[in-house]
């Protein structure tokens, strides 16, 4: 338990600097000092504080929040399928999202309320669609195992953002391709402060959520038929916790683009570190994915500036080649 | 004490109209080939499967109708298929068996942890409790699932193939202590000269139908062994406790063999 408090404290504070640091660096450098007075409220009115308060904190904020939703819907998607290979985005769900918030935008659903509510709503209709596809192609002849699920979720994946790129060209959007590419890779250079509350809301009530659950998805780990004994309705806790994941994600994808294998990569790393039983691994997981995006939007603005690399272009060059490496390394008797 | 009553259950062309009692207090082995229906027979108790037809009653509330939760909290098995995907320690694990009693919210408290740590002590695996169960070897994990039942605290017991993977040491020692939980059990078992020590009566099953039933002494015999599985042997009482001790003869086709070289 000692140990356990380290660890989350240890997160916290990492996640405080990463945000300080990322506030402080880009284009302009900013002096700590002055950071900081701007976040408590003491700088006077400076291009200082416009840069730190209106610029960078709510993009610094989104990425907290999307890192976190993103480690949270892959743990939790991890235990449902009984896979560590589960991912949002490699299970297509992301780009189920972003294939429906794309058809409101170019249909025009919705009109003027398109980005706050039609927009995550769209979103939530594809990655719904994309997660019942792909656990449906997957489960076919009863079993369902882990190369299957792969498989049929980067086909989906594939198929749902080509569609998304054939929307954006057909209905003639003058930036067309940079719109696929957000809405393929993600990116949080969109951020603003009312583009945040949704997103930070759905993140702080789905974690609440699926921490109540902790136990039934423990059961989940020890297989379907172990779950059934020990008095766990598999079906119906299986299906409502798949749609909870698919409105998460759904909201995130909405904010900022289809951002992979930041759910893949941190619920491994926190559970390496915590152990599997989710009422430990879904703070942790929370924590690092916060931390991890934070940092990783940090590298992408900066690496190549003025150039702004899509975030979702840095954790994919990281990602992949750790999936691989987690394929050649599974636990003797594990599913794939 | 709880009684167990299956009443013509059938699923499908795998298990026929299938009668049975378990008594309250009883430890009742079911015996046959494989493919006779065995774990068909359990699946339809404990739940994981429906049965077509017929129906099991526990105390006279039938299993089906009292759904999963209800269900785990009087009745406990081990499953055959485990997952091992992820490294839940052996007490976590083990702890698990507390679920059907708890709200589901609620963690594991100190008593759940120290039930577990009990229930470890009596499968003999105590000192393995904070390593990864992935890690374990199928003798080790077999302890663990039985260790687990154990905290599930049930009224009815129902193993299919408890001594699957086992030391023959632990094989004994697991049936010595099911036998002495206080649960009235049913259990599938392979070996038939086990079933015979431990067993209070036995049910035994040819292909979807019970063919016997009755006290191992009157029901493993010779006849029986050569028409249910195909196979020529001895029954004798064990020279120490007298329950019946199964010898097999070597088969005809084998001997057939022998003389044409």
């Amino acid at each position: 338990m000692k140990r356990y408090a380290t660890v989350v404290a240890a997160l916290l504070l990492a996640l405080a600097a990463a945000v300080v640091a990322s506030l402080a660096l880009g284009s302009v450098r900013i002096p700590p000092g002055q950071v900081l007075d701007a976040l408590t409220g003491r700088a006077a009115p400076s291009p200082y504080r416009t840069i730190v308060l209106d610029v960078r904190l709510p993009r610094v904020l989104l990425g907290a929040v999307v890192g976190a939703g993103l480690a949270v819907v892959g743990t939790v998607l991890q235990a449902l399928v009984r896979n560590r290979l589960a991912d949002p985005f490699l299970l297509g769900i992301s780009s189920g999202a972003s294939a429906g918030a794309v058809a409101v935008i170019v249909l025009g659903v919705g009109g003027g309320i398109t980005t706050t509510v039609a927009l995550p709503a769209g979103a939530f209709a594809g990655s719904l669609l994309a997660l019942v596809l792909v656990y449906g192609l997957a489960r076919r002849g009863g079993t369902m195992t882990g190369p299957r699920l792969v498989l049929a979720g980067v086909a989906v994946s594939y198929v749902l953002s080509a569609l998304t790129t054939l929307l954006l060209v057909v209905a003639g959007r003058p930036e067309q391709f940079q719109e696929a590419l957000f809405w393929s890779l993600g990116g949080l250079g969109s951020a603003r402060w009312d583009s945040l509350l949704l997103p930070a809301a759905v993140l702080a009530a789905g974690t609440g959520a699926l921490l109540t659950l902790a136990r039934p998805l423990d059961l989940l780990l020890t297989g379907e038929e172990g779950a059934t004994v020990l008095g766990l309705d598999t079906a119906r806790f299986r299906a409502a916790v798949f749609v909870l994941a698919s409105l998460v994600t759904a909201v995130l994808v909405a904010a900022s683009g289809a951002v992979g294998f930041v759910g893949l990569m941190v619920p491994h790393a926190a559970r390496a570190v915590v152990g599997a039983p989710h009422r430990r691994l879904l703070p942790v997981a929370a924590l690092g994915g916060a931390v991890a995006l934070v940092v990783a939007d940090l590298a992408a603005r900066t690496a190549a500036a003025p150039q702004d690399i899509p975030v979702g272009v840095l954790t994919a060059l990281i990602g992949g080649p750790f999936f691989l490496w987690l394929m050649r390394r599974r636990p003797e008797g594990a599913a794939l | 004490m709880t009684e167990l009553r299956v009443e013509a259950l059938s699923f499908e062309d795998r298990l026929r109209e299938a009668d049975l009692v378990v008594r309250p207090g009883e430890t009742v082995g079911l015996v046959g080939p494989n493919g006779s229906g065995k774990t068909t027979l359990l699946r339809c108790v404990y739940g994981t499967l429906a049965a077509t037809s017929g129906r099991a009653l526990l105390d006279g509330d039938d299993l089906r109708a009292m759904g999963p939760r209800a269900r785990a909290r009087r009745v406990a098995t081990v499953p055959q298929e485990s997952s091992a995907e992820f490294e839940l320690t052996v007490r976590e694990l083990v702890a698990l068996g507390r679920s059907p009693h708890k709200r589901f919210w609620e963690g594991d408290s100190a008593a759940d942890l120290a039930r577990a740590d009990a229930a470890l002590d009596r499968v003999g695996i105590r000192h393995l409790a904070d390593r990864p169960y992935p890690g374990l070897s199928g003798g080790e994990r077999q302890r663990a699932l039985v260790a687990r039942a154990l905290v599930q605290d049930p009224a009815l017991l129902v193993l299919d193939e408890p001594t699957n993977h086992l030391d023959i040491r632990y094989q004994l020692e697991v049936l010595g202590l099911v036998r002495h939980l206080g649960t009235s059990n049913l259990l599938a078992l392979h070996d038939l000269t086990l079933a015979g020590a431990y067993c209070d009566r036995l049910y035994v099953l040819e292909r979807g139908r019970v063919v016997a039933e009755g006290p191992p002494q009157d029901v493993l015999t010779p006849g029986l062994l050569r028409t249910v599985y195909g196979v020529e042997a001895e029954v004798m009482p064990h020279p120490r406790t007298g329950t019946p001790l199964v010898v097999y003869l070597p088969s005809p086709p084998a001997e057939r063999k022998l003389s044409a070289m």
